[in-house]
């Protein structure tokens, strides 16, 4: 019996499930993405307790579950906070091609950091604590991308 | 024997077909926020949080951290647990052990289901053994309908049966603002309904939702100063056995009858269908609230479609039978079973509104899951 293995291939099945996700994006990140897509502006949440302004906005306040019911318009500065340069390949989910940047960027007016990509600069030169700004998508779509890049203010 | 445990707040969605107008994280916030305010606190007052749902309804893992705002869970202990649809009942079950362990006060369970983000039934499918028997086992709906068939050829009962069940909760739901489906209907609606697979028809059938639920567990001493009236936890059971479908014993629900001996054992309850006042029972199709009942103790084998059609298991019967519409009416599959912990929780706290069942003092609670779990939750007005 212990030979009969030998005689034959290894038997894997492919799976035959594939299914359709959607994900509803919801009334706080709606209000984030419509302002970009329609207006080109970008818009932070704040706890009207603790003053803490969130960017992406948040559903609730992380410090006091508040509704963080103020929304503010943000210039679209900020400062690069922390970086990576991207030099492998995920061809199914990233943006870019490698080698790209993507950081750390706290917008000005925001207690929290956006995470995007950072361009327009050879990968090398970026620094922490360079000063940058959005560029929009000319086609927005109401997503991430809406935001093409950040780069380094001129 | 661990510390007492009572229930203090309960919060829920309203539940639809798809909530376009939140995201899972805002349907758990929104559950969240209602328990806080049915107990009167504020998420300072947590001590730790229990939070489950099925990965594959959503595609998204980690709810825990990605939902960790929406939750009131920030740098807070958290705790995820899935166990397929007894998910809602197992996140009660662990809130309670977690109080009763002595180890934290006031413990917040969470249950929550994006369904109209995916394909249900492609999703469930993925809980079968994909070498073996997933091809043809495919979906919720089959089990089910074969296991009632077996019931019908062994005691006779009829397709008739389960559509009284089925007109009797759908009819239940119309006292339930929260309800998903709230359709008065008939039991020759119910019959005229399209086949799903015999003797299951649609109206027979549970729907998908999207929703949350949100329960509030609190250690004794606690949970009298926080409460005017908590539903105690007299006994918390679950029992599991999963094999291959063609292992099973299916003209009865052997996990049910071990998980409810055990905690009438440990509840001290001889008669139950005498002792208890309400009952909130994971029932995800009208066939199972004729063929479970004998696996709850109420009869023997066989006698089931007799109490149901004598109006046992009525609003107005010796027994009422989910007030709320049961699951037939919700099923938001993560927060499902804790719906029904909820729903139990209100009654004893004399909070459940236009489905309130008169002076309810002792409620049994139950979730269903894979093939086949059972988990059993017996609620108090009176310390155990």
């Amino acid at each position: 019996m212990s030979d009969w293995k030998k005689s034959i291939t290894p038997m894997v099945f492919p799976g035959k499930i594939a299914v359709p996700y959607t994900w509803t994006v919801g009334s706080t990140l709606s209000k984030f993405y419509c302002e970009l897509r329609d207006n080109g502006k970008i818009w932070a949440n704040k706890c009207p307790a603790c003053k803490t302004v969130f960017v992406p906005p948040k559903v609730k306040c992380i410090h006091c579950y508040r509704d963080p019911s103020i929304w503010v318009e943000l210039p679209g500065t900020g400062t690069v906070e922390s970086y990576t340069i991207v030099r492998y390949e995920e061809p199914m989910l990233h943006p870019r091609k490698a080698p790209f940047v993507y950081g750390l960027i706290k917008m000005d007016g925001a207690d929290t950091c956006m995470v995007h990509i950072i361009d327009e600069i050879e990968p090398e030169k970026v620094k922490v604590g360079m000063r940058v700004e959005a560029v929009l998508s000319e086609n927005r779509e109401g997503n991430i991308l809406d935001i093409s890049h950040f780069r380094p203010v001129k | 024997m661990g510390k007492r445990v009572g229930i203090i707040g309960v919060g829920q969605t309203h539940h639809a077909s798809q909530r376009l107008d939140a995201s899972g994280v805002e349907l758990i916030a929104e559950a969240v926020t209602r328990a806080l305010d049915d107990a009167e606190l504020t998420v300072k007052d947590i001590d730790a949080v229990v939070i489950g749902n099925m990965d594959h309804f959503e595609n998204i893992n980690y709810v825990d951290m990605w939902a960790v705002d929406g939750l009131g869970a920030v740098m807070k202990p958290v705790f995820k647990v899935t166990t397929g649809g007894t998910t809602g009942t197992t996140i009660a079950a662990c809130a309670f052990y977690t109080v009763a362990s002595g180890l934290f006060d006031v413990v917040l369970a969470v249950g929550w289901e994006k369904n109209s983000e995916s394909d249900t039934q492609a999703a469930v499918a993925t809980c079968a053994n994909p070498v073996l028997e997933r091809d043809f086992f495919a979906g919720a709906i089959g089990p089910l309908a074969t296991e009632y068939s077996m019931y019908m050829k062994a005691y006779g009962a009829t397709e008739e049966d389960a559509a009284i069940v089925a007109a009797r909760e759908r009819n239940n739901a119309l006292n339930n603002p929260y309800a998903h489906v709230r359709q008065a209907v008939t039991v020759e609606d119910v019959l005229k309904s399209p086949m799903l697979s015999y003797p299951i028809k649609f109206l027979d059938m549970c729907p998908r939702s999207d929703g949350a639920c949100a329960v509030i567990f609190a250690v004794e001493e606690k949970a009298k100063k926080l409460c005017p009236k908590p539903a105690w936890v007299h006994a918390s059971v679950v029992r599991h056995d999963y094999t291959h479908f063609g292992d099973l014993e299916w003209t009865f629900m052997p996990t049910l009858e071990r998980a409810s001996a055990e905690a009438y054992k440990l509840a001290g309850i001889t008669n139950p269908l005498k002792e208890f006042d309400v009952a909130e029972l994971y029932l995800p199709a009208s066939t199972c609230g004729v063929k479970w009942m004998d696996s709850l103790w109420f009869c023997e084998h066989g006698e089931a479609p007799k109490l149901v059609r004598k109006g046992v298991f009525d609003m107005d019967g010796e027994l009422p039978v989910n007030p709320s519409g049961g699951v037939i009416c919700t099923n938001p599959i993560g927060a499902t079973g804790l719906i029904r912990v909820g729903e139990a929780a209100w009654q004893i706290m004399g909070r459940a509104g236009a489905r309130q069942v008169e002076n309810a003092r002792l409620a049994l609670v139950t979730g269903f899951g894979g093939c086949s779990w059972s988990d059993v939750m017996i609620l108090g007005a009176d310390l155990p």
